[in-house]
C-alpha cells in the first residue's frame, strides 16, 4: 500500500510539472505580453513606465528563467503579488479557499445524501413510478444549467418566500447560523448538479448486485428487505460509485466558479473569474495550478479508498 | 489465409454503417425516450436553420416603448430591458449554440482521433510522451481550463469554441487510443501488417472503421457538455459578446439584473438551455446503448 502511495506520488509530479508548463505558455502566448494586455490598451501607460513595470515582474526575462522562477515561488508557498490590486497571491487565497472547501463540501455532502438513497430506491422499486421519478430529476440534474437553477433559486426565493440569502460574507465560526444561510442555498444547487451522475451509477449498480447469488442467498435466508439492500449490496455496489464521485471532483470545483459568481461568494473560483477578466495572469496561473494539484491529489484519495470499500483490492 | 483477413475488413465496412443504423433504429423502438430526443433535436436543427423564416422580429431589432413586457400573444416570451423580443433572440440563439457545440466538437473529436490514433497504432515514446500531456490537461477541470484560454485569447464565441474544442480532446484522444489498441489485436490487422501494407494504410483502411462507433459517440454526448460550456462562457462575460443573441448571455446580461421584474428573462433562455442539453444527453445515451454499450461505464 506504502508503496503504491509512494508511485502514485512519484507518477502525479511529472503530471503537475506539465500542467504548470502548459498553464505557463498559455499564460505567455498571450498577444503581446501580459503587461501589454493589462495595460497598454487603456493607451495611458507610457513606453517607459511599461518597460519598468515589465522589468520589476521579472517579464523582461527569458521564458525559460520566468517558468523556473514561477515554480520555485508555487513551491516556496510564495507565487507573488496580484498585478492589479498588489495584494500577494497567498493573502487573497488564504480568504478564498475556505470558502471554496466549504462549498464544495456541502455540495458534496448533499449530492450524496440525495443520489444514493434516490438511487437505491430507484433500484429496488425498478419500474415503478418512484423509479421514473428518480430518473427524471437524474437527467434533468444533468442537463440543467448551475447557473440557471441558482438564479431561479434566487429569483423564486425573492418572489415567493420575500427572502434572499444574507449578502456579505460571513465565516462559519464568526456566525454559523448567518454562514449556513449564505451556504444552503448555492451548496443545493451545486449538490442537486452532483447528485445526478452518481443517482444514475448507483441506480444501474444496485440493480446488477441485486441480482448477484450471494443477494439471493441472503433473501432465502429470510433476512430483512433493508439488511439485504443496505449491508449486502450497497457496500459492494459502491465501488463504481466511489470512482463516478471521484469523476465528479472536477465537476465540483468547476461548479463552484459558477456559484460562487451568482451567490456573490467569495471563494476561489470568484476570484479566479475577477483575475480572467481583468488579465491579472499571476492569480490565473496560481489558481490553476493550485486546482490541478488539487484535483490530482483528490483523485489519489478516491482511489485509495477503493480498498477500503473492497478488501478484495489490493494495491501493488 | 493472408487474404481472408483483408476481404473481409472491406466486406464488413458498408455492412456496419448499415448494421449501425438498425442497431439504431431497433433501441429506438425499444427506448421511447430515445425518439422523443431525436425529435427534439431535430426541432432544434430546424430551428436553426430557418431562423430566418422562424423568428417573428428582428433579434436586435429594440423598441424601448414595450421594454419588459410581459408574454404575450404578439410576444409569447416577453421583451428584454430594451424592448427586444426574446423569442427571436431564443431562435437566434440556438444558431450560436449549435455553430458553436458542432464546430468545438468536430474540431476536438478530430484532433483527439489522430492523437489517439498515432498513440495507439504507435505505442512506444510517442504514446508516452503524448498520453502525459493528456493527463496534464484533464488534471485542470474543463471549464477552468476553458476560461483560462479565452482569457488568452480574448472573449469572442470563436475563441470559446477553440477552447472547448481544447478541453474535449484528452478524453477523446483516450478513448480512441483503447479502442486501436483493442482493434490493433485483430488478425486482419496482422495479414495487412505481414502484407506490406503501409501504416498509413492500416490506420486509414482497417483501424478508423472500427473505432468509429465509440468516436460517434463520445462525440454525441460531448455536444451536450459543449453547448453547457458555451452557454456558462457567455453567462461569465468570456463567450459571446453582445449584442449577438446567446442564450447564456441573455441569462447573464438581462435575466439576473431584471429577474425579479421579469422572470420570463431568465426563465426561457435557460429552459433552451436544458432541453439542448437533455436533447444531445437522451441521444448520446442512445447512440451508446445502440452501437457501443462498453462505453456505459466510461461515459
Amino acid at each position: 500500500m506504502q508503496k503504491y502511495v509512494m508511485r502514485r506520488l512519484l507518477l502525479a509530479v511529472p503530471v503537475l510539472l506539465l500542467s504548470s508548463l502548459i498553464v505557463f505558455s498559455l499564460m505567455r502566448v498571450m498577444p503581446g505580453d501580459a503587461l501589454i494586455a493589462l495595460m497598454g490598451e487603456s493607451g495611458n501607460v507610457g513606453q517607459k513606465e511599461l518597460a519598468k513595470l515589465r522589468k520589476d515582474l521579472g517579464l523582461d526575462r527569458p521564458y525559460y528563467e520566468q517558468y523556473l522562477l514561477w515554480l520555485w515561488q508555487m513551491v516556496s508557498l510564495n507565487p507573488g503579488d496580484s498585478i492589479f490590486t498588489n495584494e500577494p497571491i497567498p493573502v487573497s487565497l488564504k480568504k478564498a479557499i475556505p470558502v471554496t472547501v466549504e462549498l464544495a463540501t456541502l455540495a458534496m455532502i448533499i449530492g450524496i445524501a440525495i443520489a444514493v438513497p434516490v438511487g437505491v430506491l430507484s433500484a429496488t422499486r425498478q419500474d415503478k413510478p418512484s423509479d421514473y421519478v428518480g430518473r427524471v430529476v437524474a437527467v434533468s440534474g444533468l442537463s440543467i444549467p448551475d447557473f440557471w437553477l441558482g438564479t431561479l433559486v434566487i429569483t423564486f426565493a425573492a418572489i415567493w418566500v420575500h427572502w434572499i440569502p444574507p449578502i456579505g460574507y460571513v465565516s462559519l465560526w464568526d456566525s454559523p447560523w448567518r454562514n449556513l444561510q449564505q451556504f444552503l442555498l448555492p451548496a443545493a444547487v451545486l449538490g442537486f448538479r452532483l447528485s445526478a451522475a452518481t443517482m444514475r451509477m448507483t441506480r444501474s449498480t444496485v440493480l446488477e448486485t441485486l441480482r448477484e447469488d450471494y443477494v439471493r442467498t441472503a433473501w432465502a435466508k429470510g433476512l430483512a428487505g433493508r439488511i439485504v439492500v443496505y449491508k449486502h449490496a450497497l457496500k459492494n455496489a459502491l465501488i463504481p460509485v466511489v470512482t463516478i464521485i471521484g469523476g465528479q471532483l472536477g465537476v465540483l470545483l468547476a461548479g463552484t466558479v459558477v456559484v460562487e459568481q451568482i451567490f456573490a461568494l467569495p471563494g476561489m473560483g470568484r476570484l479566479t473569474v475577477e483575475a480572467i477578466l481583468y488579465r491579472d495572469y499571476p492569480v490565473v496561473q496560481t489558481n490553476v495550478m493550485l486546482v490541478a494539484a488539487t484535483l490530482v491529489t483528490l483523485n489519489l484519495l478516491v482511489d485509495l479508498t477503493y480498498a477500503w470499500l473492497d478488501p478484495r483490492i489490493r494495491y501493488q | 489465409m493472408a487474404t481472408v483477413p483483408v476481404r473481409v475488413a472491406t466486406f464488413e465496412e458498408p455492412s456496419a454503417s448499415v448494421h449501425r443504423l438498425q442497431a439504431l433504429w431497433v433501441t429506438m423502438k425499444r427506448k421511447p425516450l430515445g425518439a422523443v430526443s431525436a425529435a427534439l433535436l431535430a426541432v432544434i436543427v430546424l430551428t436553426a436553420i430557418f431562423a430566418e423564416v422562424l423568428a417573428p422580429y428582428d433579434p436586435l431589432e429594440t423598441h424601448p416603448e414595450i421594454r419588459l413586457s410581459a408574454p404575450s400573444w404578439a410576444h409569447p416570451f416577453g421583451t428584454d430591458d430594451i424592448g427586444r423580443d426574446v423569442l427571436s433572440r431564443i431562435i437566434y440563439g440556438s444558431r450560436i449554440s449549435l455553430w458553436v457545440g458542432l464546430l468545438a466538437v468536430g474540431i476536438g473529436t478530430a484532433a483527439g482521433m489522430v492523437i489517439g490514433l498515432l498513440c495507439g497504432y504507435c505505442e512506444g515514446r510517442l504514446d508516452l510522451i503524448a498520453q502525459r500531456f493528456m493527463d496534464a490537461i484533464q488534471a485542470i477541470p474543463g471549464l477552468v481550463l476553458a476560461l483560462a484560454i479565452v482569457s488568452v485569447l480574448k472573449p469572442s464565441t470563436t475563441n470559446a469554441m477553440l477552447a472547448i474544442a481544447i478541453v474535449i480532446i484528452p478524453g477523446n484522444s483516450r478513448i480512441v487510443r483503447g479502442a486501436v489498441l483493442t482493434a490493433k489485436q485483430n488478425r486482419y490487422v496482422e495479414a495487412a501488417q505481414a502484407l506490406g501494407c503501409r501504416h498509413p494504410r492500416i490506420i486509414t483502411s482497417h483501424i478508423l472503421p472500427n473505432v468509429t462507433a465509440p468516436i460517434l459517440v463520445i462525440a454525441s454526448i460531448w455536444l451536450g457538455n459543449a453547448i453547457l460550456i458555451e452557454a456558462t462562457l457567455s453567462f461569465l462575460g468570456v463567450g459571446t459578446q453582445p449584442p449577438t443573441p446567446s442564450w447564456g448571455l441573455m441569462l447573464s446580461s438581462t435575466g439576473r439584473a431584471f429577474m425579479e421584474q421579469a422572470p420570463w428573462l431568465a426563465i426561457f433562455p435557460g429552459l433552451a438551455i436544458s432541453l439542448a442539453v437533455l436533447g444531445f444527453n437522451l441521444f448520446g445515451d442512445t447512440l451508446r446503448d445502440a452501437w457501443d454499450p462498453k462505453l456505459r461505464r466510461q461515459g
